[in-house]
């Protein structure tokens, strides 16, 4: 998912905290809330017991840009903040459900408007200054305001109308939704609470977005996450150390996190991390490629290779289905003839070798796709949806009955024509910064070659292909890779709606351009505010079966994630959901002296 | 002659060599573009004369791959199965020389696929590619040295011969584009060029770019040998029997310039079927599928590649006899040019 980091940082943390999850959570979770009440301040998690100190290294793709998690964007700025901050429901990236956070527990009201949130007392940031419910107060203020430019701010707005806050006392507020929301306490997930006394008068001033340089003075920043900030080297590492004032223990009641120091090396390409990774000079790898986790696998020094199994990561090949009016070119205008054409697209789809790609891209570390919830997301596929094989004859068949036919060329090699004799011939874009996909639409070049289509390849720079896609709209077909970052509909509520952003095929329409579009759209906003999970995944069913019906995107494959991590390393449970394998850097530890002391 | 028989060993050897690569079709097992996907990066298979009871064959056999269960080391000798090797055997349908179409190639098997070095991550032989991809490269050396040499040849024959102003201009620009540090320069021009274009289209292209970069040195070369040649006493002869400019360099300067453009010729085409492959390797000459020497190596850009699988270096290893032919042929021209050029002055005396 490098490659999309650029449009969808943002949208990543979004699509966490829009998401709902089933309406059986909130029971479980406050049964879990009602055991905290014994403990009033800290929170326990379960867990192998650690030992305490020690320093772990991992590495970057980038600088972080930031440490304000106010304007983070970019992928490893949100790495880091998420071991520097913390919100106030959180949601557990190995059972994928919500959990008590700096909130120690919550109410909804009878008619799911209003949410009481229970503060931890006597918590501390790691600069030792207390957290209140001004705080938080403070925190929705920043976010919902228009001119910070919070990338978290459309999560925060439902219905139209922004979450209002309000402080009960010094522990415990109320927010009210104007409509409701499904567990609408997914909200709160990512959305990291701010240190008042620190952020405040910037605010005042205007001058919110220059907070967090990474030569801010350690002194000068706080968080209520596992670790603080301690040292930045410019375009080399960034450390971070223990803040001793965390809020969450262990079984045995000592007090969270194990490590002294987090250290962040930027390490920019993924070849030279592994480099990095095997002589031993970081601790944890994630975000693997498959040819690389099959080198460090076939090694085993002193590592562990962890394959996690399937991501949230869809790939998939879709075709320029635009209505440019008179602005066609005459040339796109010809095939978009054959585009819109769904026969066309279903022989595409029943010519393309899915278990190739699995095969020869992630060398079997992989998932064949036929719509875009994959398997790694246990709770939203529909069990309805075919998983048809491959096979040139339906292909041909298809194209037949659509009014294209078959002639050779002078090697004898198939040639499909359309019903005015044009030859069917269009090219396919693909991110030069990504081999997987590349070697996909490669794949899927040789495939249609077989049905008599002469398809080019063409890797763009990802910023360019964005553009070609979302604005200019001048392509043919393109393979494409999202995420649904959390395993919910919702996380991919503005690329199934026709307004969306990300409804890549056709992206912003005013107006859903066919019925089947319009369809989809009623069911997302329905799903949103459904309340059973019942009621929701029907909903999200028949989403992908209208998806699967009209193929509007050809889906493909999705890849494991795959990780690694010193043999030493205690507690290592990595998850599919980001991020990977530092969520619960706080019970990390290293199990012997001898990897301490070799530091 | 020592020098002469030099001069036609090496050249035997580049016939031999370049008629290889252009009968591709028939000397490759295979098709260049076929992918095998179920043998992707299949190591090459070895050939054996002598099978488990020690008996020794006349014709050599392999033991094809059967998958393991191991994710990491996915093929093993299927030591229970032989494969014979057979020789004028009918396969994938190719054109001779671009030309006749046939289907014999020099050796295959009878339907199991025979990788003697190996396939790459798509499942194509390496084999049949890095035969294939000496087609594209070493057309691009060619037609890039042609287009360097032609533009070398006017531009020097006219600073030499005319002298004066325009010569100083010429000279300078050809030291500046001396000076110029080609490959930044390449990658600079590639930028400014269309991004996405048809293999045809971006092979012409870095012929194009290639050549017309390269005609400084043969145009500095070729101008002092026009300088020399013509003062010599029977141009000007010629030149007082009334001969035009265009008879003098037609009949009696240009000839004179052979020797230096064929020694430049093979010291070029080397040097441009590395610029091809250089291009290629950086993903901005010939695109996949076709295959180019450039674009085979430029798979071990991939930290796992290069660290994996071994027979993608390969082709990396199939230019050293070209190479090594053609500085060879250079020398040896050069090594005649001065016997000759000794003769000559010798005659003269």
């Amino acid at each position: 998912m490098k490659n999309l980091k650029p449009i969808s940082a943002h949208k990543c943390v979004g699509m966490a905290l829009l998401a709902v999850l089933a309406a059986s959570v909130p029971r479980g979770v406050a049964v879990r809330a009602q055991q905290e009440k014994s403990n009033q301040e800290y929170l326990k998690i379960s867990g192998e017991i650690g030992r305490p100190g020690g320093r772990l290294v991992v590495s970057l793709r980038a600088e972080p840009k930031t440490l304000n998690p106010v304007v983070a964007a970019d992928a490893p700025s949100q790495e880091v903040i998420s071991a520097m901050q913390s919100d106030l429901v959180h949601i557990d990236r190995a059972t994928q459900l919500t959990g008590p956070a700096l909130a120690k527990s919550w109410k909804i009201s009878a008619d799911g408007l209003d949410y009481t949130l229970k503060l931890r007392h006597k918590l501390r940031f790691s600069d030792g200054q207390p957290l209140d419910a001004d705080d938080v107060l403070f925190t929705f203020r920043v976010y919902l305001d228009e001119s910070v430019h919070a990338p978290q701010r459309d999560l925060l707005i439902v219905g139209d109308k922004p979450i209002e806050a309000r402080k009960l006392d010094a522990y415990t507020l109320m927010f009210h939704f104007s409509r409701p929301y499904g567990v609408a306490e997914r909200v709160f997930d990512g959305l990291a609470i701010l240190p008042r006394h620190l952020f405040e008068k910037p605010y005042e001033e205007g001058k919110l977005g220059q907070l967090g340089a990474l030569s801010t003075p350690a002194n000068e920043w706080a968080g209520l996450g596992p670790f603080r900030l301690k040292q930045y080297v410019a375009g080399e590492r960034l450390v971070l150390e223990r803040n001793p004032y965390y809020w969450k223990t262990d079984a045995q009641g000592n007090r969270l996190p194990y490590l002294d120091e987090l250290v962040f090396l930027f390490v920019p390409s993924a070849d030279a991390q592994v480099l990095r990774f095997e002589s031993g000079e970081t601790d944890l790898i994630s975000r693997l490629g498959a040819g690389n986790f099959s080198v460090l696998a076939r090694q085993q020094r002193d590592y562990t290779m962890t394959d996690a199994g399937p991501g949230l990561e869809y790939n998939f090949l879709f075709f320029n289905l635009n209505n440019l009016g008179e602005k066609t070119p005459p040339d796109l205008a010809r095939k978009q003839k054959w585009f819109g054409e769904l026969k066309f697209r279903q022989a595409v789809s029943a010519a393309v070798d899915r278990d190739a790609i699995v095969r020869l891209v992630y060398q079997g570390r992989g998932a064949p796709l036929w719509g875009p919830v994959t398997p790694g997301n246990r709770r939203w596929a529909d069990p309805a949806i075919a998983h048809p094989a491959r096979s040139l004859d339906r292909a041909k068949q298809l194209l037949g009955e659509a009014g294209f036919h078959f002639t050779e060329d002078a090697q004898g090699e198939p040639e499909l024509k359309d019903a005015e004799g044009n030859r069917v011939e269009f090219s396919i874009l693909t991110s030069s910064s990504n081999a997987d996909r590349a070697k996909m639409a490669a794949l899927i070049q040789d495939d249609l070659k077989q049905l008599g289509m002469n398809v080019q390849v063409v890797p763009l720079e990802f910023r360019s292909l964005v553009e070609r896609i979302t604005q200019t709209k001048q392509y043919d077909a393109c393979v494409m890779g999202l995420v649904s970052f959390d395993a919910d509909p919702n996380s991919d509520m503005n690329v199934w709606s026709s307004g969306g952003n990300m409804h890549l095929w056709n992206p912003s329409q005013t107006h859903p351009g066919t019925p089947w579009e319009a369809e989809i759209d009623r069911l997302m906003v329905a799903q949103l505010t459904g309340t059973t999970a019942e009621e929701r995944r029907a909903l999200y069913n028949r989403v992908q079966e209208i998806l699967a019906a009209n193929q509007p995107m050809i889906f493909l494959a999705s890849p494991d994630i795959l990780v690694g991590a010193k043999k030493n390393i205690g507690n290592f449970r990595p998850a599919v959901l980001e991020p990977y394998v530092l969520w619960n850097v706080e019970q990390l530890y290293l199990r012997s002296d001898a990897g301490i002391a070799s530091r | 002659m020592t020098a002469r028989r030099n001069l036609f060993k090496w050249i035997a050897a580049l016939v031999a060599l370049h008629g290889v690569i252009a009968c591709a079709g028939f000397f490759a097992p295979d098709d260049p573009l076929a992918q095998d996907r179920e043998h992707p990066f299949a190591p090459p298979v070895k050939l054996h004369f002598r099978d488990a009871q020690r008996h020794l064959h006349a014709r050599p056999f392999f033991h094809p791959f059967r998958k393991s269960a191991s994710a990491l080391d996915p093929y093993v000798e299927d030591a229970a199965r032989s494969i014979p090797l057979r020789f004028f055997i009918a396969g994938a349908p190719y054109k001779l020389l671009g030309l006749v179409p046939s289907r014999v190639h020099l050796f295959g098997t009878d339907g199991e696929p025979l990788y003697l070095l190996g396939t790459d991550g798509y499942g194509r032989d390496q084999l049949t590619r890095i035969l294939y991809g000496g087609q594209i490269s070493l057309l691009a050396g060619w037609l890039g040295a042609g287009i360097a040499l032609s533009f070398g040849l006017l531009i020097g024959a006219t600073a030499g011969y005319c002298g004066g102003w325009g010569d100083e201009i010429l000279m300078r620009v050809a030291e500046l584009f001396l000076a110029l540090p080609w490959l930044y320069l390449l990658l600079a021009l590639r930028a400014f060029l269309p991004l996405s274009v048809s293999p045809l289209g971006a092979f012409l292209m870095i012929v194009a770019v290639v050549g017309t970069l390269g005609w400084a040195r043969p145009a500095r070369l070729v101008r002092g040998v026009v300088l020399s040649a013509k003062e010599r006493d029977y141009v000007r002869a010629a030149r007082g029997f009334g001969a035009s400019d265009a008879y003098l360099l037609w009949r009696h300067i240009l000839p004179e310039t052979s020797g230096v453009l064929l020694t430049q010729a093979a010291i070029l085409i080397p040097q441009y079927v590395l610029a091809e492959m250089t291009l290629s390797f950086l993903g901005l000459g010939v695109p996949e599928p076709a295959a180019s020497w450039g674009n085979l190596l430029g798979n071990l850009q991939q930290y796992d590649v290069l660290v994996s699988y071994w027979w993608m270096y390969l082709p990396a290893l199939a230019i050293v006899p070209f190479f090594l032919a053609y500085l060879g042929l250079a020398s040896a021209l050069q090594e005649c040019m001065n016997t000759v050029g000794a003769q000559h002055w010798r005659g003269q005396e």
